[in-house]
């Protein structure tokens, strides 16, 4: 048997640390990667990465860092998978530390530790207010470490298209599209793993990268994997909006003491400065004594919502809240949020540590994603000995990081997407190798008649795409989605209006059918990749639309207000949505909530 | 008064080989327009100032929230990202968009920058650790250790350092100033420390330290105000009494 090869598409935190963890056990790596990957969206992450390790003696533990992760999902995660990470999170955090990551430090040396919203801990590792970034960069540096000594293969500029599968339904392959000289090419591998991050423009605007298009999980998806709780989407309470993006203003800012107000008096158009404290209204902290601005992201954004559209408090009559750093020193925040303080004043003019900053709710993160297995032990631990952990519903097919599901339930807490992107390489990749190893037969022993047709198939589609000069505008069509979405199927959900949405992405995919290419050139024409990727949305977001339409209740990120409460008996299950081409078809497993027992989700 | 019109001339290239012309774009003023929302408006309308049909233009983009620094392009002559160029902040007159000069053009605007990440490879920036098991925490760091490397840190390999370089070009073989940068980084790290004579080594031959021409101009220019010039100055430092202890261990 051939050495075998394992494929890894994606080169975010999930995607470079299963490549390490491959290359680590002496297996190959071909990395495909849309953009080069250390730009990839990871570096948008601020705040910080979780780990209960306790520095700041407040008696935390991995333990409790597990109950509130499942609390804050409002318990729809199924339990080893969650506890699994929070009991490794410390030695990720370690990891980092060891790789050079420049983590905050407190004054004897140690690593820093601030709070984060849904928790009483400090619990979060920070550098600055770019986390994200500095992680990405440590596991970029290492991954060049194992390319340089030959192990790893990059392919940056390659866009996945699709699974290559073989007689038996075993994924035994990619086909990916060069975006140069924009030809498909079919590639062998004994595993593939699919880290290519969340879809975030199927909202159009969104705190997401506009690489975050969710195309490469849809086509898993098209493909014949499942794709679990859809549905849940989270809004995050505080960003800057922008006419291209809407940029995150991190929790951070409010872990390290920011609080956020509106006027008390409808209309009051005083500059914030000017409103003296009894004027205004601290609503978080007034309705949440406990947890005040440190909420989970769901409830603060409703609450948002609230204020703004019910009581009709926004400042400028807009969905737009006050996020006050003013009282903090300006040394402090230098030191701890110079990032995001950095953003806010290039964009809008204003420095945030003179002027209270004007934040709205933006679509920022996907807790749904491709359905993934997991084998768990008899205490309640992940099996790490079992190739079964974060592989698909297709044999030999993985998901890691945003693009799967299985961490955060119904809605995700602060600084736990680091995690879940970390330790989901960490167990992913040795899972694939185990997958590989143990084949009777190895993928990449498949006939390449195979291959050929899958490329075939590509070319063909491609080619055909590649003449579409119908009256349609693509980017026209992809807009009209976003609103859509925007309006109907985020913080408010009404099955009216999720009906009329299923109806106007139907519209949108026979429009699309009429949309032009715009380019009929060979080289490096990326409205031709984007119109396949239009597809692909156009699909996504029916599973997300529907899956809400579907649940009758309100968990996490999930709100109806005819539905109000939670309601377990009906709805603590799993969605996992099935591709067929009249749309998606559902059904509901139960969730493994024997580690955790779900109580009432209570932060006042 | 903000402007009713926005005016762009964007230098367009088909290929890598291809000859480069000029289009003109019009469109109608925005509240918080960037460069980035230009050049997205112009696809959902891809026509000319002058009416005559034409492609989207081609860029390269990511975060557009200068972290990633994929947009990196010249606005106006000069190498910033677009996404924090807003256009508000613009004199008025046209707005110009270039590809960067000193990499291959790719198409339109964006350019192949892998010889930035190639010279990481070459300057070995990483911290050679033993494997990625658990291992316990990694060595203590002073508050003020971290916050001189945290600066070094942010470098998002963006290339605007390396255009305004005068010794980076066709002509040099010089790495220019982000990867060495990077080696002030690691040397800095207890335990990259522990290899740093490997990364003097890389930058003390051809295209090293040496062919820096002292310009200063990538300080000026880095967007993330990274002390670039001092990483320079140190490494000479370091390259200086690292020959000597060869000369004096001859």
């Amino acid at each position: 048997m051939a050495a075998p090869r394992i494929a890894i598409v994606g080169g975010g935190l999930a995607g470079l640390m299963a490549a390490i963890k491959v290359a680590e056990a002496g297996v190959a790596v071909d990395l495909f990667s849309i953009v080069p990957v250390k730009r990839s969206h990871s570096v948008c992450a601020q705040g910080g990465i979780n780990g209960a390790v306790n520095v700041k003696g407040e008696n935390d533990s991995p333990e409790i860092h597990f109950f509130d992760t499942c609390r804050g999902g409002d318990f729809l995660a199924n339990q080893p998978p969650a506890k699994g990470m929070c009991y490794a999170a410390p030695g990720i955090i370690y990891l980092f530390d060891r790789m050079g990551v420049t983590f905050n430090r407190t004054a004897e040396g140690l690593l820093d530790f601030r709070r984060f919203g849904g928790t009483l801990h400090h619990r979060t590792a920070f550098a600055g207010a770019t986390t994200g970034q500095q992680l990405l960069y440590a596991l970029d540096e290492q991954v060049r470490r194992h390319e340089a000594a030959g192990l790893v293969t990059k392919y940056e500029g390659w866009e996945f298209v699709g699974a290559v599968k073989d007689a038996e339904g075993r994924c035994v392959g990619l086909t990916a599209l060069d975006l140069r000289t924009m030809k498909a090419k079919a590639f062998k591998a004994d595993a593939v793993m699919l880290a290519t991050g969340g879809p975030g423009l199927l909202f159009g605007q969104s705190t997401n990268s506009l690489i975050n298009s969710g195309s490469a999980a849809a086509a898993a998806y098209m493909d014949g994997a499942h794709y679990g709780n859809g549905e849940f989407i989270q809004v995050h309470p505080t960003a800057i909006p922008g006419a291209d993006k809407l940029r995150l203003m991190s929790e951070s800012a409010r872990g390290e003491g920011g609080r956020v107000w509106v006027p008390r008096r409808q209309g009051d158009n005083r500059a914030p400065r000017q409103i003296p404290e009894a004027e205004r209204f601290y609503f978080l902290e007034e309705k949440y004594p406990k947890y005040r601005n440190l909420v989970p992201r769901d409830v603060a954004s409703r609450e948002i919502h609230n204020v703004c559209v019910n009581l009709g408090l926004g400042v400028d009559g807009k969905m737009c809240v006050y996020l006050d750093l003013t009282h903090i020193p300006r040394a402090t925040l230098k030191k701890k949020l110079e990032g995001i303080l950095e953003i806010y004043e290039k964009f809008t003019g204003d420095d945030p540590c003179d002027e209270p900053m004007k934040i709205f709710p933006a679509v920022h993160y996907s807790m749904g994603g491709l359905w993934v297995d997991y084998e768990r032990t008899a205490d309640g631990f992940i099996d790490l000995g079992s190739p079964k952990n974060h592989m698909s519903n297709i044999p030999g097919l993985y998901a890691l990081g945003e693009a799967e599901y299985q961490y955060h339930g119904a809605n995700r807490l602060g600084a736990n997407s680091l995690l879940s992107c970390v330790y989901a390489g960490q167990i992913g990749g040795p899972a694939a190798v185990l997958y590989a190893q143990n084949q009777a037969k190895a993928g990449s022993e498949t006939p390449s008649s195979v291959y050929e047709a899958a490329e075939a198939h590509w070319t063909n589609r491609f080619a055909e795409l590649a003449r579409r000069d119908g009256p349609e505008n693509p980017y026209k069509i992809h807009e009209e989605l976003g609103r859509t979405m925007l309006e109907n199927v985020t913080i408010v959900r009404e099955n009216k209006k999720l009906e009329q949405t299923n109806a106007k992405i139907q519209e949108l995919t026979e429009r699309w059918k009429k949309a032009s290419v715009l380019d009929n050139g060979q080289w490096a024409n990326a409205p031709l990749s984007f119109l396949n990727q239009l597809e692909n949305m156009l699909h996504l977001s029916r599973v997300v639309t529907l899956g809400a339409l579907a649940r009758d209740e309100s968990r996490g990120a999930h709100y109806k207000p005819d539905f109000p409460d939670r309601d377990d008996e009906k709805w603590l299950k799993t969605t996992v949505a099935e591709f067929t081409p009249e749309g998606p078809k559902f059904r509901y497993d139960p969730v493994d909530v024997s580690l955790c027992k779900p109580v009432a989700r209570k932060y006042d | 008064m903000p402007r009713q019109n926005i005016e762009l001339r964007i230098r367009r290239q088909d290929s890598p080989t291809g000859p480069s012309r000029w289009e003109e774009f019009v469109l109608p003023w925005q509240p918080s327009m960037n460069v980035i929302s230009c050049l997205m408006e112009i696809r959902k309308n891809p026509v000319t100032k002058q009416g005559q049909k034409t492609t989207p233009v081609n860029w390269e983009s990511s975060c557009l929230e200068e972290v990633c620094g994929a947009c990196t392009m010249l606005v106006n002559g000069k190498p910033r990202q677009s996404c924090t160029a807003l256009v508000d902040n613009m004199p008025d007159g046209p707005i110009t968009l270039e590809p960067l000069t000193k990499f291959p053009v790719v198409r339109d605007l964006q350019v192949d920058r892998k010889p930035m990440f190639e010279a990481l490879k070459i300057v070995k920036a990483w911290v050679p650790i033993d494997g990625t098991y658990d291992l316990g925490p990694g060595p203590k760091l002073s508050q003020a250790e971290q916050e001189t490397s945290y600066a070094f840190s942010r470098c998002m390999t963006c290339g605007c350092c390396m255009e305004v370089c005068p010794q980076y070009n066709t002509r040099s073989d010089f790495i220019g100033p982000a990867p060495l940068a990077q080696v002030r980084l690691f040397n800095a790290h207890p335990t990259g420390r522990m290899n740093a004579h490997e990364r003097l080594d890389a930058i003390m031959g051809r295209g090293g330290l040496v062919d820096c021409g002292n310009a200063q101009n990538c300080v000026e220019a880095c967007p993330k105000e990274i002390p670039l010039t001092e990483a320079l100055g140190e490494l000479g430092k370091q390259t200086t009494v690292y020959w000597l202890k060869n000369l004096l261990n001859k």
